[in-house]
């Protein structure tokens, strides 16, 4: 598998790259909320909450930009990608409403207080489970006919989108664990450190059963993994993650803060080249490639300009911003 | 449930619903990024303990705002996926990296400062703070530059070709981005943003001079909010008078159907004050008029004749009566507002500016007509330009996504019972925030809670103090 350097080539890495941040950087903001209701304690989650106020708006972003990047530069994609993930996408929309909200509502009032952090817990979850489900909707095939969608309302609910739900689940958890890990002291970042235990065993077997179950899907996932000569190039991807994985104990052993994030991140980068090696060049999984999907030349050399210029700078200035919320949150010492 | 129903008008019902929500939250939040940046320069120059007071007030209502504006964004942006896709595939090449720029320039510009303009005074500085508050205020113009060049673009749709796939592909980047309506649009929507913001911030510094005429705080935000809206109200009606001249050259149809002209009028035509649109009848019933005023404010001269709806094919005909009311309340609300800032002046110009309680309770009771006007403006605009999304080439009904009428259906109940449970909650914690006067000391979203307050290391806050 050669990959030619064209237009449509560097959109598809600049729209992955987007996709990626988003679900790293948010990845660990949504964890945050599904791990709440292990955290009953107000003091607690007030910290937990202010490890990430002020960044989680940056972080969904990137979700914007992922969004209507593949609008601009591969439209047929998007025209034909959402309305057959129509009901888990307005599930995530609904979900990050209760989510984004929830940053403010929580401090605004006292004795509905639970309410909102219901609504912070809830809507992480159901967000992420369909972003999960819309993963293994998008690698099981979609129904095209034409430059449409063809299937029914339900086709995306399967026994493999369930297991990529649940998968992402566990991996945004893991992340959302390892960040508590790094953010926080005390009683809370013991707890994060058992958390991470356990969520690293259940994130191993979920790779694992995915990476088992997509040969099964489709031929060509078979062909890309298996057949000779792509398993030079695919092999190192298991070998990789076998080795972080080994980072990460150590660094879980030797109780360093900031190394099981990073090395979760690393997971995660391996998870998602796997995700591209199977699905390149198509888009639309066997069914419309990215040069079949790409916008007119103009249009995304149009955009070229602008993110080329325009990612690095935004890259720099939101780093400052964690820099600026630098080091561990205490309890009473919060943002809000 | 939803058998039988058309999708294509669910889909719309959503598109509306959703969009209603969404464009107010904006309409605030662009006039009042400014409005906080205004006063933490003011505080910078002047020192002045009320302009900080002011400024930790109002952001912590801005952040509320921003945060209700932000998540009902996100849904209107992936909606024209996965409800207009056929949309999306069509204009996907041109709409599409305008809305890419607007995220690339404006989203993250306002988010990646936000953290620090809400949180971070203490860690960064009251100088760098400004920088943060300013580049939110910059954001929130970007934002409305690209979106309202995409939208004008529907309007009025040039610098376009269109390619094999049937796709609408850019000709020519200057003449999409600067299409014919959008210099319009922009002006018109973004003092309709700062009207709307001056109307809340002067309703409520109204509503604390009620109970005590000699707070501090209020006092300036209502001098403030009246200067505003005294200068800015006859400006937007001048700029509303260009946008719809501009209107009756380019979306004709438009202008008929807000000014109730079924027939075309050879030598004058006249202004339909009141009446009500039949669509079916093709006439205005009960019209209240004054002849030939309309052709003497679209045509510049008494006996000019003006062309009426009879000479466009009737499925091209928008729906009259929306258009048509939605016009005169947005018209009526936009005179109100003069009315408020002349008022206003005179009371000024009297000495009785701090001591009027009538203009104090119409300020109050004007309060929320920005939000009223803004929204009967865009559905005047958005309706205005039916039955297409791309005007004269794409209609609404070929936009939609191919979805079953259950699915548009549900996601629509889902969409009304959620974002009335939570933006009926963000908008009772906002005005809660507002029945409180802004106190001497008033502090920002760090610390408002007392259980909070310990936080601040001795250091910081005593850079804060020193720059007070």
């Amino acid at each position: 598998m050669s990959i030619p350097i064209d237009l449509p080539t560097i959109w598809a890495f600049i729209i992955a790259f987007a996709v990626f941040v988003y679900v790293v950087m948010d990845g660990f903001d949504l964890g945050l909320g599904i791990l709440f209701p292990l955290f009953p304690q107000k003091a607690d989650r007030d910290v937990i909450m202010n490890t990430v106020a002020p960044v989680w708006d940056g972080n969904e972003t990137w979700l914007v930009l992922g969004g209507g990047g593949m609008m601009a530069a591969f439209p047929l994609a998007y025209a034909v990608l959402m309305p057959a993930l129509y009901t888990p996408m307005i599930a995530m929309l609904l979900g990050l409403v209760f989510r984004g909200v929830a940053f403010e509502f929580r401090w605004r009032t006292q004795k509905a207080r639970n309410k909102w952090d219901l609504a912070f817990a809830g809507g992480s979850l159901v967000a992420t489970l369909a972003q999960g489900i819309a993963l293994g909707a998008i690698l099981q095939g979609i129904h095209v006919e034409g430059r449409h969608y063809a299937g029914g309302w339900w086709d995306w609910l399967t026994a493999f989108s369930v297991l990529t739900g649940i998968a992402l689940v566990i991996g945004y958890a893991l992340l959302g664990a390892t960040w508590l890990v790094m953010k926080t002291e005390g009683e809370l970042r013991e707890r994060a450190y058992h958390l991470t235990w356990v969520l690293l065993v259940a994130m191993l077997c979920a790779i694992g059963a995915v990476s088992i179950a997509t040969p099964f899907l489709a031929v060509q996932y078979t062909q890309r993994w298996f057949a000779w000569p792509n398993i030079i190039l695919t092999a190192p991807v298991p070998i990789a993650v076998a080795a972080v994985t080994a980072l990460l104990l150590r660094a879980l052993g030797n109780k360093n803060d900031h190394q099981p994030f990073f090395l979760t991140l690393a997971l995660f980068g391996l998870s998602y080249a796997g995700l591209g090696i199977s699905m390149y060049p198509y888009i639309v999984p066997q069914s419309i490639t990215i040069w079949q999907a790409a916008s007119p030349a103009n249009s995304q050399i149009f955009m070229l300009f602008g993110v080329s210029i325009l990612v690095p700078l935004i890259l720099g200035y939101t780093a400052w911003a964690y820099w600026v919320f630098r080091g561990k949150v205490r309890p009473g010492h919060g943002y809000h | 449930m939803f058998e039988g129903w058309d999708a294509v008008v669910l889909a719309r019902a959503q598109f509306a619903f959703t969009m209603s929500f969404h464009i107010v939250f904006p309409a605030f939040s662009i006039g009042l990024a400014s409005y906080l940046a205004v006063l933490e320069a003011l505080w910078l120059a002047t020192k002045r303990e009320v302009y900080i007071n002011l400024f930790n007030y109002w952001l912590k209502i801005f952040a509320v705002a921003f945060g209700m504006g932000v998540v009902s964004g996100i849904v209107m942006s992936y909606q024209f996926g996965t409800n207009w896709s056929s949309f999306a595939d069509k204009t996907g090449p041109v709409i599409g990296p305008m809305m890419a720029y607007e995220v690339l320039t404006a989203f993250f510009l306002e988010a990646g400062f936000l953290g620090v303009m809400l949180f971070g005074l203490e860690r960064v500085g009251p100088r760098l703070h400004f920088v943060a508050t300013l580049m939110v205020a910059i954001g929130t113009l970007i934002s409305a530059f690209w979106i309202l060049s995409a939208n004008s673009w529907m309007q009025t749709p040039t610098g376009y070709a269109v390619n094999a796939d049937g796709q609408f592909v850019a000709a020519d980047w200057l003449k999409v981005i600067f299409n014919p309506s959008f210099p319009y649009r922009l002006v018109h929507m973004v003092l309709a943003a700062y009207l709307t913001t001056s109307l809340v911030v002067g309703g409520v510094g109204a509503w604390h001079l009620l109970r005590d005429q000699h707070l501090a705080g209020p006092r300036v935000m209502f001098s403030m909010a009246m200067w505003m809206a005294t200068l800015v109200a006859p400006i937007q009606i001048l700029a509303g008078d260009q946008h719809g001249l501009n209107t009756l050259e380019h979306q004709p149809a438009k202008v008929m159907a807000m000014e109730g002209h079924f027939q075309s009028h050879k030598d004058g035509a006249p202004l339909i004050l009141f009446g009500w649109p039949d669509q079916r009848e093709a006439k205005v019933k009960y019209a209240i008029e004054v002849p030939k005023l309309s052709s003497l404010i679209l045509k510049h001269s008494l006996d000019a004749p003006l062309a009426g709806l009879d000479t466009v094919p009737r499925e091209n005909w928008p729906p009259v009566p929306i258009t048509f009311w939605a016009f005169r309340i947005m018209v009526g609300l936009g005179f109100l507002i003069l009315g408020l800032g002349l008022l206003s002046l005179l009371m000024r110009w009297r000495g009785m500016m701090y001591q009027s309680p009538l203009l104090h309770r119409f300020a109050v009771l004007m309060g929320p007509a920005g939000f009223i006007a803004v929204l009967a403006g865009w559905i005047t605009t958005e309706t205005g330009r039916q039955p297409f999304t791309v005007y004269g080439l794409l209609r609404t009904t070929d936009s939609a996504s191919p979805l079953a009428a259950p699915a548009v259906g549900s996601s629509l109940i889902a969409f009304i019972i959620v974002y009335f449970a939570v933006f009926t909650a963000g908008v009772i914690y906002i005005l809660r925030l507002m029945a409180q006067p802004p106190h001497p000391g008033e502090q920002g979203p760090t610390k408002d809670l007392p259980a909070r307050a310990a936080g601040i290391t001795p250091a910081a806050g005593a850079a804060v103090e020193g720059a007070r």
